[in-house]
């Protein structure tokens, strides 16, 4: 067996794409937190719940209407944009004129529902979801064995962060979104419809929550917790990309999630706990964050 | 800050505006001084009186938990800082109080002691961090830091992991005083939780108290009138640590336990919905909302999930009708600041 700086190297890369896995899943859950927090400036805590939704959605369509893996990749997401949308006309809509804390009360508040009735619903433990067909078996490559999901998720994952990054620097409809992030009221009186802005901002970034639940849920087990604690270390992202710069959110998802897959090969122990040490640092040498505007 | 006066694009002061809840600001009055000076009477009487009428580990838990709500109200509610991890506090102390009365079989006024003492230096270090973002930023980077302090206590030894410490010994207060019988504890419990509140009370209306304030109402005018205003929100959030490892001590204590439920992210979220029910930045909300939620969470403990779901529901009705919190209502009824 090959080694690399004393550990096999099969296991090092096996490590590593896990890593670049639960970066790909940080990337696409902080990036439409940043896309939310910039226009609506709410803190979206229900956004690892609808994870978790995104990916019980998929379950569902499974198991009680024979709705294979890619009609739940189309699916979940614009079922739980849509859901999104009522939280938003219903909710959230009604706190813009209020200080930003009181969204995150209200989304936590939305977070603990969600979890909760899934949790009525289905329990606990965990329910698998096994990887489409199409998409099983793997590729043995010279340092490592790749299997063929995985692979899928990472490239999947990063070519949609990049069709969000485009769509947000590129097209008319980003350029409306940047607009309105930096000035709402102006934008306004252009006769850009605002409120509609902010209800289809809401809904594409609690989607791409959702998507990203979707392609979890063949890696993970699905269960109504696995929103809980991945939302924490996405926030911790969040603050050290700062939410200033799209693509900082996709780099820093990224590159985090490989640090994190680092420390399980030389440290077991501090993988848990990693991603928040590096928060600390952060703070202490460049409170803004590393993409972040400083104020 | 008020709520009217908020203008709804809010994109650049996001960062620079100290945020906190809509606490109105009302001038303390001798009037109102002498109201406070009822209010206290009352929940003294009422103190001396509810072991009568109640389960006293019931009231021992509800006033553990207000004197955790209004540790977390003196930050939120005067230094405008909403913390997202104060379960860390809280859990900390109740570890090493635990772990202090059964390993090193210290006296429980001295194992309580312990744990505020854990707690302070725990605050110091996650207040200094916390202190350098603003706004919604503080309450990730507290959320985030006090998962990491959920994450040692699981992995450490001295913790139990999954565990926790079990069958913590109650002992003898000053070495004499034997704490097994509830109705003894009870008196302990309840001269905690008063000298908690009184000290509390004092530290709003000292001085200090009103940098505080004015540091929530508006950092950069209390930063131009030459105050260090790092110091005072690092001063608060210590204050705040330190009590409400206070009341997860003498928690840990009463029900001879120390567990990861106390360290863990709800326990954050719980303390907020304690607060939140009871009424932001009114100095005896947080009393009101514990009596609350700790009953609410007794009667549904048979219905599992529910407990979740309706904590959830609660946050959201609060949020959107019911601001002011119990007290808060009760304050604009009887037209006096609670």
């Amino acid at each position: 067996m090959t080694t690399l700086f004393g550990f096999p190297t099969q296991a090092l890369f096996g490590q590593l794409l896990l890593g670049l896995i639960n970066g790909s899943f940080y990337a696409l859950l902080s990036l439409g937190l940043a896309i939310i927090f910039g226009l609506l400036n709410i803190i979206n805590f229900a956004h690892g719940a609808l994870y978790m939704a995104g990916a019980f959605v998929a379950w569902i369509l499974l198991n009680h209407l024979g709705l294979g893996y890619w009609w739940s990749l189309l699916l979940a997401p614009v079922a739980v944009a849509l859901f999104g949308v009522l939280i938003e006309r219903t909710l959230l809509s009604r706190l813009y004129k209020l200080d930003h804390l009181y969204g995150l009360l209200l989304t936590f508040g939305l977070a603990l529902i969600i979890q909760g009735m899934f949790r009525l619903q289905f329990g606990v433990s965990g329910l698998p979801y096994a990887v489409p067909a199409e998409l099983a078996g793997g590729t043995r490559l010279p340092f490592m064995y790749l299997p063929t999901y995985r692979g899928w998720v990472v490239v999947a994952s990063l070519a949609v962060c990049l069709t969000t990054w485009l769509l947000i620097e590129k097209t008319k409809l980003g350029a409306y979104l940047r607009a309105a992030t930096e000035n709402p009221a102006l934008v306004q009186t252009f006769g850009v419809n605002v409120p509609l802005l902010l209800t289809v901002t809401y809904a594409f970034g609690v989607g791409l929550a959702a998507l990203a639940g979707v392609l979890a849920a063949p890696i993970y087990t699905v269960s109504p917790m696995m929103g809980a604690d991945i939302i924490i270390v996405v926030f911790a992202v969040v603050v050290i990309g700062g939410m200033g710069s799209i693509m900082g959110s996709i780099v820093t998802g990224f590159g985090l999630g490989l640090v994190e897959g680092l420390t399980k090969v030389f440290y077991p122990q501090g993988s848990t706990t990693v991603i928040f040490v590096i928060m600390a640092i952060v703070l202490l040498t460049k409170p803004a964050g590393l993409f972040g505007r400083s104020s | 800050m008020s709520v009217t006066a908020e203008p709804a694009v809010m994109t650049e002061t996001a960062e620079t505006q100290g945020s906190g809840p809509d606490a109105p600001i009302r001038p303390e009055s001798r009037d109102a001084k002498r109201f406070h000076r009822y209010v206290m009477f009352a929940i003294a009487v009422a103190l001396v009186l509810l072991p009568f009428g109640l389960y006293p580990i019931f009231v021992m838990k509800v006033l553990c938990f207000a004197l955790f709500g209004l540790a977390f109200n003196l930050l939120l509610g005067y230094g405008g800082l909403l913390s997202f991890g104060h379960a860390a506090f809280f859990g900390v102390a109740g570890y090493v109080s635990a772990h202090a009365a059964k390993v090193w079989g210290l006296n429980p006024e001295f194992a309580i002691l312990g744990g505020v003492a854990a707690a302070a230096a725990l605050g110091l270090c996650i207040g200094a961090l916390a202190i350098r973002r603003q706004g919604i930023y503080f309450a990730m980077i507290t959320l985030a830091l006090a998962q990491m302090v959920y994450f040692f206590s699981l992995q450490a030894k001295f913790t139990g992991g999954e565990d926790g410490i079990q069958g913590v010994p109650r002992g003898r207060l000053f070495g004499v005083i034997d704490l097994q019988d509830d109705r003894v504890l009870y008196v302990l419990v309840a001269v905690i939780f008063m000298a908690g509140l009184l000290m509390i009370y004092r530290i709003i209306h000292s001085p200090f108290g009103q940098v505080l304030k004015a540091i929530r109402d508006n950092e950069p005018r209390a930063v131009s009138l030459g105050y260090r205003v790092n110091r005072y929100k690092l001063a608060v959030f210590v204050l705040s640590a330190a009590l409400a490892g206070l009341a997860g001590g003498t928690k840990a204590i009463v029900f001879q336990l120390a567990s990861l439920t106390d360290v863990h992210w709800s326990m954050s979220g719980e303390v907020i919905l304690i607060t939140l029910v009871g009424g932001m930045g009114a100095i005896f909300g947080p009393i009101a909302g514990a009596f609350v939620i700790v009953a609410m969470e007794s009667y549904l403990a048979p219905f599992g999930a529910w407990v979740t779901i309706i904590q959830g529901a609660v946050f959201v009705v609060c949020v959107l009708l019911f601001r002011d919190g119990v007290v808060g209502v009760l304050s604009r009824l009887l037209k006096r600041p609670l």
